[in-house]
């Protein structure tokens, strides 16, 4: 039996006030586990984002509760929780929200110069993980001059140099084209995922749905199914 | 926190375009502020020169005197009064006057001429040629030779003028610590020539010079002179007078403090929308950073690093600039009255403050509001 990263319990979470209420997400219950890749399905609105949100420790539940290896993160003071997401989450954002003015390497580094290390040090273990994700040659380059792809490599880089437990990734293939984007995910199935690490992905490319251990889908802010992906862990249905 | 303070630097020096405006922003608003209160300083450094070049510790005056330059003759029996005063050590006259000197093609250039006590000679200034006791020689005066000494055709020791149809010989060059305010060149001799050489109203004394026995006993004097109808300044006491005068019964203050408010806006303006904007563009990969794990105090730490950083070197760059700015116009023009003193560069560096911080007060702002959820949900 795999090790459970995560145990979201009831997570409920709403916007707005009075008529312009909207129930985004009600009363989510699911695990995570170790050694991992979950991907979260929906259509548009049906409430991904904000259940992934709340996952990772970065968007408050209304009710509910989200166990991460053991700990309430909602429990935690928001500096707990910020230091927690540095040292337990990486994020790649659909956007990259890479720095144009600062180079691949630097970054790649930010995660660790934010835990304080020394910035040479940073930079050094940044060219390690460029090199990692293939891109060892473009270190000191802006991303700018990245293609697309390239740009989502750094991205990963940069949410793996911290070593975290957890990778999120927002819509990773969504700018990219098909064969990109098979590649990236491959890659972080391959190069990222063991058994200490749990993936989870946002997205609406179901090209990329064969690399899923299981895929959790969403409709109206609930959880309607948990279909096993292309690589099955198990199956459950909801 | 050096590594996020490097960071911060990044993200802004290599943003050229913006760091250069917020740069030359700054830098023009501080050398705005600086010049302008520099030229004030200047100003009212020259109202006083008198005063500074005296070097008299307390002075005797009229009450209705406002400025250096504007003296009010006193009776004889005030000097005598003042001398028999308890804590005074010593006193003497002083005579300043205005004169007419003929010039070689008939025109004519006004002088101040300062009538040193005869017994004393204090308040004498500098030599730099021929010696202070020719000034007792007949018909002998003493030019200074400052900015406006080319006025009188730079005389040369030995060389004769024509002084309100009086001839004078110059008998010795002098220094003074600082020139006057109004262009015109100054000439010393003794106070009974000076009697003798200017046109005179039924009392003499310009000004009674005091030196009193200790600084202590200089309120005990202004009580005493106050009490038979007159007024007793310590040096800077006149000073600030002077300065009031010109400050605040001039316009020529309201006037500069205006062009330094104007200034201030303008730096204002520039800066602070050029941040804001820099802010605004950054605030995405600000909300990104938050999501990765960054806190709150950082995140403002890395702005006030930013705001602070452009302040400090535009405050630096602008008063380089000025700095050279009066260097120059020294250079070519003699009289020109700007002096950065400390109270314009801590003035202008408390303006620059504020700039920052109002500037960094609405990017705060800003960044403390984004939401890591805003910048994942896209």
């Amino acid at each position: 039996m795999a090790e459970v990263a995560i145990r979201a319990s009831g997570l409920t979470k709403g916007f707005g006030q009075g008529e312009t209420y909207t129930l985004a997400v009600s009363d989510v219950n699911f695990e995570a586990y170790l050694g991992e890749m979950l991907f979260v399905v929906g259509p548009s609105g049906s409430g991904k984002t904000t259940m992934l949100s709340m996952v990772s420790g970065i968007l408050r539940p209304d009710a509910g509760s989200v166990s991460i290896e053991g700990e309430d993160i909602w429990a935690m003071s928001a500096d707990e929780l910020a230091d927690f997401r540095l040292r337990s989450l990486g994020f790649v954002f659909q956007d990259y929200h890479l720095f144009p003015r600062l180079t691949t390497a630097e970054n790649v580094a930010i995660p660790l110069i934010i835990r304080r290390h020394d910035w040479d040090d940073a930079i050094v273990e940044a060219r390690r993980y460029l090199d990692i994700v293939g891109l060892a040659n473009r270190a000191d380059v802006a991303p700018v001059k990245l293609s697309g792809g390239e740009q989502q490599r750094v991205a990963i880089a940069r949410a793996l140099i911290g070593q975290p437990d957890i990778l999120v990734l927002d819509e990773p293939t969504a700018s990219l084209d098909g064969d990109t984007g098979r590649n990236i995910i491959s890659f972080v199935r391959r190069e990222v995922l063991n058994a200490k690490r749990c993936i989870l992905i946002i997205t609406h490319d179901s090209r990329i749905f064969e690399f899923a251990d299981r895929i959790l889908t969403m409709e109206d802010g609930r959880i309607t199914h948990i279909d096993p992906g292309g690589s099955r862990v198990r199956h459950e249905e909801v | 926190m050096l590594g996020i303070l490097r960071i911060a630097y990044k993200l802004l020096a290599n943003d050229r375009a913006k760091f250069t405006a917020l740069i030359v922003g700054i830098t023009f608003a501080v050398f705005l502020m600086v010049q302008m209160t520099s030229m004030f300083s200047g100003v009212l450094n020259r109202s006083s020169s008198t005063v500074y070049n005296i070097g008299a510790t307390v002075w005797v005056m009229d009450p209705a005197v406002q400025t250096v330059a504007n003296s009010i003759p006193m009776p004889d029996t005030v000097l005598d009064e003042v001398r028999s005063m308890p804590g005074v050590k010593f006193a003497v006259p002083i005579y300043s006057g205005g004169g007419l000197v003929k010039m070689a093609d008939g025109t004519y250039q006004a002088v101040t001429i300062m009538g040193l006590d005869d017994t004393t000679l204090f308040g004498r200034p500098a030599m730099i040629a021929g010696q202070i006791d020719d000034i007792f020689a007949e018909n002998g005066f003493i030019a200074v030779k400052d900015s406006e000494y080319s006025k009188l055709g730079s005389p040369k020791v030995g060389a004769e003028l024509e002084i309100n149809d009086h001839r004078a010989r110059i008998v010795g060059l002098a220094h003074v610590a600082t020139n006057g305010l109004f262009g015109v060149p100054s000439l010393y001799t003794t106070y009974s020539r000076a009697l003798q050489y200017l046109p005179n109203a039924r009392f003499t004394t310009s000004y009674i010079l005091v030196e009193p026995a200790s600084p202590a006993d200089i309120p005990a004097i202004r009580d005493r002179v106050r009490a038979i109808g007159y007024t007793a300044l310590a040096r800077d006491d006149f000073v600030s007078q002077i300065s009031d005068f010109y400050k605040y019964k001039t316009g020529i203050g309201t006037n500069l403090l205006m062009m330094t408010a104007i200034s201030f806006i303008v730096g204002l303006s520039i800066s602070g929308q050029t941040f804001y904007t820099f802010i605004l563009e950054n605030l995405e990969k600000f909300g990104a950073l938050k999501a990765i794990g960054m806190k709150s105090r950082e995140l403002v730490a890395m702005i006030l690093f930013q705001a602070g950083f452009v302040a400090l070197t535009g405050y630096g760059l602008g008063c380089g600039l000025c700095a050279a700015m009066i260097w120059i116009a020294r250079a070519r023009l003699p009289d020109y009255a700007s002096t950065i003193t400390y109270g314009n560069l801590l003035l202008a560096f408390g303006m620059v403050v504020v700039i920052a911080a109002i500037s960094s007060y609405f990017g705060v702002r800003r960044v403390l509001r984004i939401e890591p959820f805003d910048i994942f949900r896209g």
